[in-house]
């Protein structure tokens, strides 16, 4: 009898912190205190029972040992269900699912990361790695675009990062408010000045899907190489197992080979994927 | 013992052997169709008929599944289903014993769907032959499936006064040998078996206008082809083609919850990608808005990307989807006006 994958383990809310009015983020420790054994850019299956499941991006890197960070947007039934969980509550879990960052080949590169608003949440897995393995990489510029400042993500987690070796952060806004200094409009304005040996260069973009084909377009005009340019997919996954079809594009089952896909791979779907940058 | 011969007047004892080793479906005449359900009666088995409403995916990839128990509070899971019960189907066409293969390629792919497979394990697959069309949607011929090419553990071929078996695995052998009435299928039968196969290429014609390699490179060069602009204009997003498909698999995950609320049951459920909300995310963007664009998912995920996957075709040409199409969308049209459009990419 073959057990089943359909099963979640047990996950123990360790810390539970409301981020911005509407991002809830959550410490997950799983039973035994097992890691997770994620690569960045994963994702795992999360059951409240009698509510279902839904699939969310781990934002913590494999480097954090003993426990696994989420964080999450209250955008329906699910999500407002595990808004109202806190520290000590349970989870199922499954996973994790799919491909990550192609970390393993950005060794010794250069990376501009680029998160449009809770798309900074998987690319935080990403980010914390390189923090534990910083030797590894080599100049790390993140740029960031929120709608306003309020709604940005890991403001005080950001400024550490600031703090390491060759790091520059930039985040933009649509709407400033009187406190904010920095840079006002779309994410693609603060893309020119990023100063790039592009065949040396990683280029990482999570975000809305309208997003990226604008900054793409910017990242091509800096002559990264396609297969440098690295997205992540937001699809509908119910199984991870590729069976569900949900998260289909074309023939490909985003649960299983992505939700991280190379531009060159985005590139050539022919529709149903409104990332590209035409 | 390869090849059985069964004289038609031996059938009834057969089934009522085969009904005490397992629990048995077999195809029944409901009004004017037919449905594959359990053997009361074997005399309601039916052998002569056209495609079942349903294909028999019901019985190995049941419409609403358990997957696990669970409790909330104390927060556990537990195993819903421990034994699989051994089962027999009867009378299945060719085409659904390929809708099964199709079935078997995709949950045997890793990761494994333990719940299928486990099922499958103990599913044991008696096959008839159709000798002529049993339908006028079918487009078996030229999806090859008119013909038997394996995925049976028995294969029944009539011959006038008797059927000949094939024999084709353990789990068939165990239901022919030691009956006195089942004999091994002598020289003049087996060389009956060859004239009967070879009156069948008279009856049974390719039903697209070109071979299915023609099929596939047409699929490649036409993802942006009117024909599905013309598709989607008619489709009502009813999901009637998806669910009587023996291919289709999609599903979806739900809790059915008990009245005290203290604990539930996990399911999965059949699900379409013809439904308007498949591919909507929580953002709110649905990836495949229109219906033109998931009606030419459905057409592709049959003709088109299970062949680069697999190398497998997942029509088996069965016409379901034709016959039950409340808005007369029919698959040999839609393939056909595929292959003489002009190539637009």
């Amino acid at each position: 009898m073959k057990t089943s994958p359909y099963k979640p383990m047990k996950g123990r809310i360790i810390e539970a912190e409301m981020l911005t009015d509407k991002e809830k983020f959550f410490r997950i420790e799983l039973e035994g205190k097992i890691n997770l054994a994620h690569d960045p850019g994963q994702f795992v299956m999360v059951s409240i029972f009698g509510y279902g499941e839904a699939p969310i991006s781990v934002c913590s890197s494999p480097t954090d040992k003993g426990y696994f960070d989420l964080t999450v947007r209250n955008v329906g039934v699910f999500t407002d269900k595990l808004h109202k969980l806190n520290k000590g509550d349970m989870v199922g879990i499954r996973g994790p699912f799919g491909k990550g960052f192609p970390v393993d080949n950005m060794f010794g590169y250069d990376l501009v990361v680029v998160g449009g608003g809770i798309g900074i949440v998987p690319l935080r897995s990403l980010i914390r790695y390189i923090m534990h393995n910083r030797n590894d990489f080599g100049n790390v510029q993140i740029l960031l675009g929120c709608k306003t400042p309020k709604e940005m993500l890991f403001k005080e987690e950001a400024k550490e990062w600031m703090k390491r070796a060759e790091i520059k952060f930039n985040c933009t806004v649509d709407k400033a408010d009187p406190e904010w200094k920095g840079n006002v409009g779309l994410i693609t304005t603060l893309i020119p000045g990023v100063d790039i040996n592009p065949s040396k260069t990683y280029a990482v973009v999570v975000g809305p899907p309208i997003m990226y084909k604008f900054v793409i377009v910017k990242l091509l005009e800096k002559n990264i190489p396609d297969h440098q340019i690295v997205v992540s997919l937001e699809r509908r996954m119910r199984c991870g197992l590729g069976k569900c079809g949900h998260c289909q594009i074309e023939g490909v089952y985003v649960c299983q080979s992505g939700p991280v896909f190379n531009y060159n791979q985005l590139r050539d779907f022919k529709g149903e994927c409104h990332e590209k940058a035409i | 013992m390869k090849y059985g011969s069964i004289k038609k007047d031996d059938l009834n004892t057969w089934i009522t052997h085969l009904k005490k080793k397992a629990k048995l479906y077999a195809p029944k005449k409901k009004e004017n169709q037919f449905v594959f359900r359990p053997v009361k009666d074997i005399n309601d088995i039916s052998l002569k008929y056209i495609p079942t409403i349903l294909p028999p995916k019901k019985y190995y990839f049941p419409q609403k599944e358990k997957l696990f128990k669970f409790g909330v509070n104390p927060f556990k899971t537990s195993k819903a289903i421990s034994e699989f019960e051994e089962f027999i189907l009867f009378g299945v066409h060719t085409c659904d014993i390929a809708g099964i293969q199709c079935m078997d390629v995709v949950f045997r792919e890793s990761p494994e769907d333990p719940n299928y497979l486990n099922r499958k394990d103990k599913m044991i697959i008696i096959g008839i032959e159709c000798l002529e069309y049993c339908d006028k949607y079918a487009n078996c011929t030229s999806m090859g499936t008119h013909v038997p090419r394996g995925g049976y553990d028995l294969m029944m071929v009539d011959l006038g006064d008797n059927f000949i078996l094939h024999v084709n695995s353990e789990k068939g052998e165990k239901l022919v040998s030691g009956l006195g009435y089942i004999k091994e299928a002598d020289e003049k039968e087996m060389s009956q078996l060859e004239r009967v196969r070879e009156a069948k290429k008279k009856v049974f014609k390719e039903e697209f206008i070109s071979s299915l390699q023609k099929v596939h490179e047409a699929f490649g060069n036409n993802f942006a082809s009117g024909v599905w602009k013309d598709v989607g204009r008619r489709c009502v997003a009813c999901g009637n083609c998806t669910a009587v498909c023996p291919t289709c698999y999609c599903f979806d995950v739900m809790d059915d919850m008990e009245l005290s609320l203290a604990s539930g049951t996990r399911y999965r459920v059949w699900n379409s990608c013809q439904m308007d909300d498949f591919a909507k995310v929580a953002g709110g963007e649905d990836f495949r808005k229109g219906r033109d664009s998931r009606q030419r998912h459905r057409y592709y995920r049959k003709f088109k990307y299970p062949v680069d996957k697999f190398n497998r075709y997942f029509c088996v040409g069965c016409g379901r989807c034709t016959r039950t199409c409340m808005a007369d969308i029919n698959l040999v049209e839609t393939v056909n006006s595929i292959l003489s459009a002009k190539d637009i990419e």
